[in-house]
């Protein structure tokens, strides 16, 4: 029997720079060292950053699900505010029946936390890490000692098991700090941008090592902004922006949903308001949209045979197209058609 | 409360000061041994300090020995573990309270301060040569002392330690603890300061001043010191303050 999760209307407003090891790189503040006590007392006061708005989930017992969204957009804050590690400014979120800030206790029983920076227990070695967390949790001895043999292997750490944590690449903490967050069989485990960084190979591995937990009736819980991995991985997703849930559902019915599935960006030297029109008119467009009618965002059920069209239409009003760029259903052409932004904007 | 939890924690915290004992012995013994060893003997055999002053210096120098070694004990470590990385988070997701772990990490001070304490009495002893007059004839009243002390430096750790920033330890050194260590009647006692009205009602902010002076009443009767109760009500204060404070420090950072 897995643990569900449920999110009700969570606000998390920070006051002061949220720490950026936890917040994920969205932020950029400038450095507040070096002003006076009374300036800094200012700055303070006028420092306010919404990270959620009125964020509501369900998040079912025994599924992978992910969190999709651009640096910033709130992703981390989520799964700060479900592990514990952040108070939510409003609303709740439940891990099973317990509620994550009034019951923290019982909710870190449940739950193991990938961090996105590694934040090992520099003072041991892989081995400790492992062994202490295992203690932590409660487990006898020779449970823990069993079980560390069994995560080392299967990360293969074992070479390294009993070299202190702080000679490891970044690879190999990632790794660890996995293995450590699987030691205490966790009911619900949360991986917040497990693959950043890692190299196409190690990023395949650990596809694989969340798959075989999940089928263990294991919740796992994931942000990415990696659009290939929410789209392998995740049997449900949500899409995160500005602290605010913009789609969820399945990759399915999110691609399915999005007008006529194939993007068809095209740049033209000048797009004026009739050419605009024409390609609107086209067989199969069921949407243009031009912010700067230079470019123009067209949403269609075809994506090659559009090409001719296009350029005869630019042709018949003057304009000359300059650049083309044919995406398929994606979940990229998905946040792009909610937030009007790439992901990697 | 989850005891299995705490204990693995301690646990953990023993652990590594075990690995690093020797490093961090010398790193806090060093120096008040030094000290001791030019004022308490070639100060002392060469006529410029009297005899009597070996005993009014053997317990200052375990109370700075202490309050150094569980100040660093707690503070160190927590200043490098919520920094950047925020290692810190690898045991605040154990399933136990946030602020059992501060008090875990105040537990694992104090037994540190006391062992810097301990180790500090046979070496000062020897390198200070005869004429030490030291009595161990109020067990109870030394153990008391001994533990609220302990208590004092790793408390005044955790406070320290969850608000001074990585950057601000030479700062904390500097300005925190070398003038405590020179105005926290370690190196004289209290009543000498009488000439300076002024300074000797200052210093009773201090606290190492009640360490110094308890020790001394603990283990140097002889020694002209403060009244017992006033010492024991002071360091129960000052622990109950620093304690009051540190959680509160702790509690906050903890979480964001």
């Amino acid at each position: 029997m897995g643990i569900g999760i449920r999110i009700e209307n969570l606000r998390k407003v920070y006051d002061t720079p949220p720490p950026t090891a936890a917040r994920g790189g969205g932020f950029s503040f400038g450095p507040s060292r070096g002003t006076g006590p009374k300036e800094k007392k200012e700055k303070k006061k006028r420092f306010e950053v919404v990270a959620l708005d009125g964020v509501s989930l369900e998040i079912r017992a025994g599924e992978v699900f992910g969190l999709l969204g651009p640096n910033g957009a709130g992703k981390s804050t989520t799964i700060g505010i479900l592990t514990t590690r952040t108070e939510p400014t409003a609303g709740r979120a439940f891990i099973g029946e317990f509620d994550v800030w009034k019951q923290q206790v019982e909710a870190k029983r449940l739950i193991g936390v990938v961090p996105q920076r590694p934040n090992l227990d520099f003072a041991l070695t892989a081995r400790e890490v492992l062994l202490f967390h295992g203690a932590y949790f409660g487990e006898s001895t020779r449970e823990r000692t069993r079980r560390t043999g069994e995560l080392l292997e299967k990360f293969k750490l074992t070479d390294r098991a009993d070299h202190m944590v702080r000679t490891f690449s970044g690879g190999m903490m990632q790794r660890l700090s996995i293995a450590r967050a699987m030691m205490h069989d966790p009911e619900v485990l949360f991986l917040d941008e497990p693959s950043a960084g890692l190299d196409p190979q190690t990023r395949l591995l650990l596809w694989d090592l969340i798959r075989d937990y999940n089928r263990q009736g294991k919740t796992i819980v994931l942000t990415t902004h990696y659009m290939d991995e929410a789209d392998t991985l995740c049997e449900r997703l949500a899409i995160i922006d500005h602290g605010k849930i913009i789609a969820s559902g399945t990759p399915r019915e999110l691609k399915s949903s999005i007008p006529g599935g194939y993007l068809l960006r095209v740049r033209f030297d000048r797009a004026p308001q009739e050419l605009l029109g024409q390609l609107g008119e086209l067989p199969g467009v069921t949407e243009v949209r031009s912010a700067d009618h230079i470019a123009a965002d067209i949403y269609a059920d075809r994506g090659g045979p559009l090409i001719a069209p296009i350029v005869n239409a630019a042709q018949a009003a003057g304009a000359e197209v300059r650049d083309v760029h044919i995406a398929e259903p994606s979940l990229e052409t998905l946040f792009l058609h909610h937030t009007g932004r790439s992901l990697r904007d | 409360m989850n005891w299995k939890t705490f204990y693995a924690l301690l646990a953990r915290d023993g652990h590594v000061a075990r690995r690093n004992l020797f490093m961090v012995l010398v790193q806090n013994l060093l120096q008040p041994l030094l000290f001791t060893f030019v004022f308490g003997r070639v100060l002392t055999t060469s006529g410029v300090m009297p005899v009597a002053y070996k005993s009014v210096l053997l317990p200052g120098v375990m109370a700075i020995s202490m309050v150094v070694s569980g100040v660093q004990a707690v503070a160190m470590p927590l200043i490098a573990e919520f920094q950047f990385t925020r290692e810190i988070e690898d045991r605040l997701l154990a399933p136990i309270e946030n602020g059992w772990l501060a008090v875990e990490k105040v537990v694992a001070g104090m037994i540190q301060a006391l062992v810097a304490g301990l180790v500090v009495i046979p070496f000062a002893w020897l390198m200070m040569g005869s004429g030490v007059k030291i009595s161990f004839d109020h067990p109870l009243e030394f153990a008391a002392v001994c533990l609220l002390v302990a208590l004092l430096s790793s408390a005044g750790g955790l406070a320290l330690g969850c608000s001074v920033g990585q950057t601000q330890i030479g700062l904390m050194f500097s300005l925190i603890l070398a003038p405590m260590m020179m105005f926290g009647c370690a190196y004289y006692p209290w009543a000498a300061l009488r000439p300076f009205r002024a300074l000797q009602i200052a210093v009773l902010a201090n606290p190492l001043v009640y360490a110094s002076e308890g020790l001394r009443g603990a283990l140097a009767p002889q020694v002209q010191h403060m009244p017992g109760w006033i010492v024991m009500t002071a360091l129960v204060a000052i622990d109950v303050g620093f304690m009051a404070l540190g959680l509160k420090k702790f509690r906050k950072k903890a979480v964001s």
